[in-house]
């Protein structure tokens, strides 16, 4: 793996030079290559980037979004997903080729106000971003407490292949559906759920330091063991996985609170979903 | 209206010294804190000398009304805005000739650095409230705002920096206050970019040969590049966890 060279950058800074090719948050003066925001530069040996700290949330294509119905027109329901652009979601993208106005009440479907668990399908800047609800894990969600964070926050929140998140589901006994435009839906008992809160909001709020899963593993009380690297997840460099799989019964309320690394491997797998498909 | 010159006989004395005890070319001590409105999406709080001056960025959101929004880029909207009680005799609250004009400056201060292409049909909303005023304070509110759009995370080309020079008893000055600026002869508030040196704001009040200007021109621009090692610290420490403290500017 080729090596990269991180530092802390401000917009303006002077990244790298020479053939060097932009990737985020970068631009290119002459031979130079410039940051845009405020965050840590990953030098690579020909790629650079910045991984900001702080920002919008601007939708990306496949992103998995939390959003919530705040309108709906005869053709499609209008979705605010925490960013500055508001979601689309065409209503033949629900009820198939064949829907019509006539026939088809869009309200049976979605109300305003149901939050949301869906997929940007399309986005381009000129128009509102599309989103889609048809896929595994996409659709209405039923119930949960729905916390906000910084969208910048988002990967480490995730963690490292998905470790964070299984840090706290498993240390709270709760499950998260992490939007990657910083919505963050927690099931999980009332109690259970206001510690998930707590950790989740410290991690929006030490994002930066280096010692966070410690940090997050001492307030929920979780003595750091190696053991749970073996169940891997899937996903990208940042974590970009948001689907969750608990081993944990949510309602599994017998236990102690302080959780030893045998009770995290002992609970029955429960693996259901937070959204109900329409 | 140009500035006519006052008595100034005392603001600068024959060592050299002005009326505050600072040097000729010796800045205002400076202290910028990054993060202190937690409703705002970026902001930050600036004491330059007496100045204490309140930046807040909210946006890219949607724009109202929604006939201003632009199909290619965002829109920047500035308010500069002097609190009543930020002068010794209380300010009407209402926007005066001055404030609107400031406003407008400052937008185009800030415009350059911003890549407003990124957020098509949305607008920034920038707020600069002057909490106490000591002279120089469009300078010190460009500069905060620029720092609070860097915390608001929005793309920028580069950081705006912004510094006064000036002419007061015959002299040219760094960082002239309040007091100078009344009895003072000129006043040249800059604003450039730091990293590639362009210059978003150039103003003049008052008169200054080409020597004057030149010397004006340099001390400013030095004054600015003080003002941005400041701004870099502040925003440094904010997001990479340095303990924050009072900078104050040596020369």
């Amino acid at each position: 793996m080729p090596e990269v060279k991180r530092r802390y950058v401000i917009p303006g800074e002077v990244v790298a030079r020479g053939n060097v090719r932009a990737d985020l948050n970068v631009m290119r003066v002459n031979d130079t290559l410039v940051a845009t925001r405020v965050g840590m530069a990953e030098i690579g040996h020909d790629v650079v980037r910045v991984v900001p700290l702080s920002g919008p949330y601007i939708p990306r294509i496949d992103d998995l979004v939390v959003g919530k119905v705040i309108d709906y027109s005869a053709f499609a329901w209008e979705a605010d997903i925490n960013s500055c652009f508001f979601g689309i979601l065409p209503a033949a993208s629900v009820f198939g080729r064949d829907y019509s106005p006539a026939k088809d009440s869009l309200t049976d479907k979605l109300k305003v106000g149901d939050m949301i668990a869906s997929r940007v399908i399309a986005f381009d800047r000129t128009r509102d971003p599309l989103l889609s609800i048809s896929g595994p894990g996409l659709g209405r969600i039923p119930r949960g407490q729905v916390v906000k964070i910084s969208p910048a926050k988002v990967p480490r929140l995730i963690g490292k292949k998905g470790s964070m998140i299984k840090t706290i589901e498993v240390g709270t006994r709760s499950r998260m559906l992490i939007g990657q435009n910083g919505v963050v839906v927690i099931v999980g008992s009332p109690e259970d759920t206001l510690r998930a809160i707590r950790a989740v909001n410290l991690v929006d709020e030490e994002a930066h330091s280096a010692d966070l899963t410690e940090k997050v593993q001492l307030m929920l009380g979780i003595t750091p063991e190696p053991q749970q690297a073996d169940a891997e997840q899937e996903s990208d460099e940042f974590g970009s996985e948001t689907q969750t799989e608990n081993e944990q019964s949510a309602a599994s309320s017998g236990e102690s609170d302080v959780m030893s690394p045998e009770n995290m491997q002992s609970g029955e797998s429960s693996s259901e979903q937070i959204s109900e498909g329409i | 209206m140009g500035k006519q010159g006052g008595d100034s006989s005392s603001l600068i004395n024959e060592q050299g010294i002005r009326a505050d005890g600072r040097r000729i070319d010796e800045l205002r001590p400076i202290k910028i804190e990054v993060g202190i409105l937690k409703n705002a999406d970026g902001s930050a709080f600036i004491q330059f000398g007496k100045n204490k001056i309140m930046a807040a960025v909210y946006g890219p959101k949607e724009v109202h009304p929604k006939h201003s929004a632009l199909p290619d880029r965002s829109v920047l909207r500035c308010r500069y805005h002097m609190s009543p009680f930020s002068t010794e005799e209380r300010k009407n609250p209402a926007p005066s000739r001055r404030e609107i004009e400031i406003s407008k400056v400052t937008r185009e201060a800030l415009e350059p650095s911003l890549m407003l292409e990124d957020y098509p049909r949305t607008a920034i909303d920038v707020f600069v409230e002057v909490l106490q005023s000591d002279g120089g304070s469009r300078c010190a509110g460009i500069s905060a705002a620029s720092v609070a759009l860097a915390d608001a995370g929005i793309n920028m080309r580069d950081l705006v920096s912004a510094c006064a020079a000036g002419k007061v008893a015959g002299q040219v000055v760094l960082d002239v206050d309040d007091t100078e600026d009344k009895e003072g002869q000129a006043d040249l508030p800059i604003a450039i970019m730091s990293t590639s040196n362009q210059v978003t704001l150039l103003q003049l009040d008052g008169q200054l040969n080409e020597e004057e200007f030149n010397k004006a021109l340099s001390w400013a621009l030095s004054g600015c590049k003080k003002v941005y090692e400041l701004q870099r610290e502040a925003l440094i420490g904010r997001y990479f966890g340095k303990n924050e403290k009072v900078l104050e500017v040596e020369q």
